[in-house]
């Protein structure tokens, strides 16, 4: 048996096209490009498929249900697909087609998925949303039977936006610090420490609720209160901001430490003046990735935090909601007002973290050491108004043979361009 | 690696060992020819500085104990009244000493392992075909997606999952019990001709748990993907690989150990999964061999159910369940990580 599935490369495969150059003579052949028998035979395989299925599914057998009919569609088109492929190419390209169309498959199925999740989402969430009411008012005065006119999620917001800062309070310095210890500090113990932290953020977030539940409020007698629920955030935040800072510390290029050594700078004059602002843009991806993680998280809240139906902004004293408690609490009622009031709730919980995801993103764009436009601009200010300022620079002795060692290092700055 | 330590290495290179005692013995006579020692000192700084952040280090060893620690003393009143029938018993009747994971902890495996069954194919497909099959220009914004669908709030897939997909996966359950009942015996169901008895059932569970875990197996298996060298990759296509071929012979082989590993963590994320399947299922305490069925379990989804229960051996039994949960998931991501850091795949990843 060969390992490798040799495609020949002649016409008959129906691979790639062929055309003659007119510039050179010659004939080329591109292999990878798509030719209208590819696309014939997909839409060809994709409409008989969707007809038979049709057809079989909706008219003949006593089935319905759009999940069922698309996915009898898939396995349809899949079969029609091989089919229609292995009347006109040899066996291996079929399989090539057969597999390409299964992965996109796969994942156009994962990318509908995610869709589906936040379009049904803010869909039902936008029918409480329309209230102008929902975002400023809490449900103190609002029963299981009034309208939607009527309570809100003002104090879900509040606590949660309370407790996230917090949990950021706690969980980014030490995280960091963390990073920090295991990239530039290392030694013995950064390994075991490595394997603690990825085994800490594998950990079912119910265990991070109990753990707080069962110190903090059993042990040592405290009420349930929006800090307590920020502690088991702690826990799961922690972790995820260690690894994500540890990989963009460590590809801050080694020369910039060792320029800073060569200085005179101290070990944390490195970190603190070069590694870390080197490491900004990262950083920041990393905090702002664990909080949108974070802000999400339901079990850990739900055992700590407690339920309170109005407002609470103190987060030390008495129990606090916050928006994930506030969804899970009523999606369970029987009324359709409550629910739609959850998915309204879920609405502005998917909003937080898409903001937060979408601004860790923009934060990540940059390499290490790469300045943004805003520091771009401030950099070439302040080298006019240096040389504004010295104007006359004292002339350079009038014999200079060769540029000194010291010429090559700190090279004057050049003049504002 | 440090700087620092990496200094110390290069004059060790270029001057010879360091000095094993600093008493004035040891130090050359000056008349001698001999290079000048460098010993890179520490400033108090500096020691201030090391002492810190190491100590930052260590709390994630502090939190880990303590999270084992109080969930050992908490649950200590309940295992001491049941003894070891604890993880065999199926009942969970505190007031008579009748309890234990028995029943709670198969019911989650098996919601995990359908959960799996379902997001294994889909993740690894997808993984691929992010890494090898889409078009370079859309692949950082697909990226993106798969991690925005990772940080989906659990109680937003719990919440989709009882209202939206409930109601439309209950014909398919229902065409599986009645179509392939007779040839796979565990898909029956009691009561088959009404649909209440397909909702809430471990099944549709593990279909949310296999959504939530599908862009983590994926990230991380095409993060494994894309590290296949580019000159065997190359090489395959000189052989004249198709692409399948090419994904056959060089990159599935290269990243075999990074998909185990990312299966066990996603079995692991699973296990633990929370919100969703307590939405999702209504609990009961027995192995449901039947997932199809309504009513499941799951120790976390016990957890969350049953916490507001006021007496010490309730609230105890239950850190003994979530001890059991720790337990577990720690040593499955362990093996995970050990299978990781042990492939080809995973050396080239990992440091």
């Amino acid at each position: 048996m060969t390992l490798i599935d040799i495609a020949t490369s002649s016409g008959a495969t129906g691979e790639g096209t062929a055309y003659l150059d007119a510039a050179t003579g010659q004939v080329r052949v591109r292999p990878g490009a798509i030719t209208t028998a590819d696309i014939g035979t997909l839409a060809g395989a994709a409409v008989g498929a969707l007809g038979l299925v049709w057809l079989v599914y909706e008219r003949i057998m006593p089935w319905s249900g759009a999940l069922g009919f698309w996915l009898c569609w898939y396995v349809m088109f899949l079969v029609f697909y091989w089919g229609i492929a292995r009347t006109q190419w040899e066996a291996r390209h079929v399989r090539e087609k057969l597999a390409a169309a299964m992965f996109t498959g796969a994942g156009v199925f994962v990318l509908v998925v995610l869709v589906d999740l936040i379009a049904y989402v803010g869909w039902r969430g936008e029918k409480a949303i329309g209230h102008g009411n929902f975002l400023t008012t809490d449900m103190q005065k609002t029963g299981p039977l009034d309208g939607l006119n009527s309570g809100g999620i003002l104090h879900a917001m509040i606590g949660s936006l309370e407790q996230l800062g917090l949990a950021t309070l706690f969980a980014v310095p030490l995280g960091i610090a963390a990073a920090v210890f295991m990239s530039e500090i290392g030694g013995r113990l950064a390994r075991p420490v490595r394997t603690v932290v990825t085994a800490m953020t594998a950990l079912p977030s119910i265990v991070a609720g109990l753990f707080v539940l069962g110190s903090v409020i059993l042990t040592l007698g405290y009420d349930r209160s929006g800090f307590a629920a920020s502690l088991a955030l702690t826990v799961m935040m922690m972790p995820i901001v260690t690894r994500a800072a540890e990989v963009v510390i460590r590809i801050v290029p080694n020369t910039l430490r060792e320029a800073s050594y060569a200085l005179g700078g101290s070990q944390w004059r490195t970190v603190w003046n070069v590694v870390l602002p080197t490491a900004r843009s990262g950083l920041t991806t990393a905090v702002l990735l664990g909080m949108a993680r974070a802000v999400g998280e339901t079990s850990p809240v739900l055992l700590t935090a407690g339920f309170s139906s109005g407002k609470n902004s103190n987060p030390f004293s008495g129990q606090q909601v916050s928006l994930p408690l506030y969804v899970w609490n009523y999606v369970r009622y029987p009324q359709e007002n409550m629910k739609i009031r959850a998915f309204g709730g879920a609405l502005v919980l998917m909003a937080i973290v898409m903001i937060l995801f979408v601004a860790a993103r923009m934060a990540g764009g940059r390499r290490p050491g790469e300045l943004s436009r805003r520091r771009r601009r401030q950099m070439a200010r302040d080298r006019v108004r240096i040389a504004a300022t010295h104007p006359a620079r004292p002339q350079a002795p009038a014999v200079t043979p060769a540029p000194t060692a010291a010429a090559i290092i700190h090279p004057e700055p050049e003049p504002a361009s | 690696m440090t700087t620092a330590d990496a200094g110390t290495e290069l004059a060790d290179d270029l001057f010879g060992s360091p000095p094993q005692g600093s008493g004035p013995g040891a130090a050359p006579a000056p008349a001698d020819d001999t290079p000048m020692k460098i010993i890179p000192g520490v400033s108090r700084g500096d020691r201030v500085f090391r002492i810190a952040f190491r100590g930052a280090g260590l709390s994630v060893f502090a939190i880990m104990g303590l999270i084992a620690l109080f969930l050992i003393t908490r649950g200590a009143q309940a295992l001491h009244a049941t003894g070891w029938s604890f993880l065999t018993e199926q009942r969970w009747q505190t007031a008579t000493h009748r309890f234990g994971v028995g029943a709670v902890l198969p019911d989650g495996i098996i919601i995990a392992v359908i959960a799996l069954v379902i997001a294994v194919p889909v993740a690894l497909s997808a993984a691929l075909w992010i890494s090898e099959y889409a078009p370079s220009g859309l692949r950082r914004t697909l990226i993106s997606l798969i991690d925005l669908m990772a940080a989906v709030p659990s109680i937003v897939y719990g919440l989709w999952g009882l209202i939206f997909l409930t109601p439309r996966i209950i014909g398919f359950e229902r065409w599986a019990a009645t179509h392939l009942g007779g040839v796979l015996p565990f898909l029956k169901v009691r009561n088959g001709e009404v649909s209440a008895s397909y909702s809430q059932s471990g099944f549709i569970a593990g279909v949310v748990v296999a959504l939530m875990i599908i862009p983590i197996v994926c990230s991380l298996s095409r993060e494994v993907f894309s590290q296949a060298p580019t000159g065997e990759r190359e090489g395959a296509y000189a052989l004249g690989a198709t692409r399948w071929g090419m994904v056959r012979t060089v990159v599935l082989p290269f990243g075999k150990g990074g998909m185990i590993g990312a299966v066990m963590l996603g079995f692991g994320r699973a296990m633990g999964e929370t919100i969703a399947v307590a939405l999702i299922i209504s609990p009961v305490f027995a192995i449901t061999w039947h997932p199809l069925q309504a009513d499941s379990n799951s120790i976390s989804s016990l957890i969350a159910l049953r916490y507001g229960e006021s007496d010490k051996l309730s609230l105890s039994a239950l850190m003994a369940a979530g001890l059991v949960l720790f337990t577990i998931t720690l040593l499955v991501n362990m093996v995970a990580s050990a299978i990781i850091a042990r492939s080809r795949s995973g050396a080239a990843t990992n440091e």
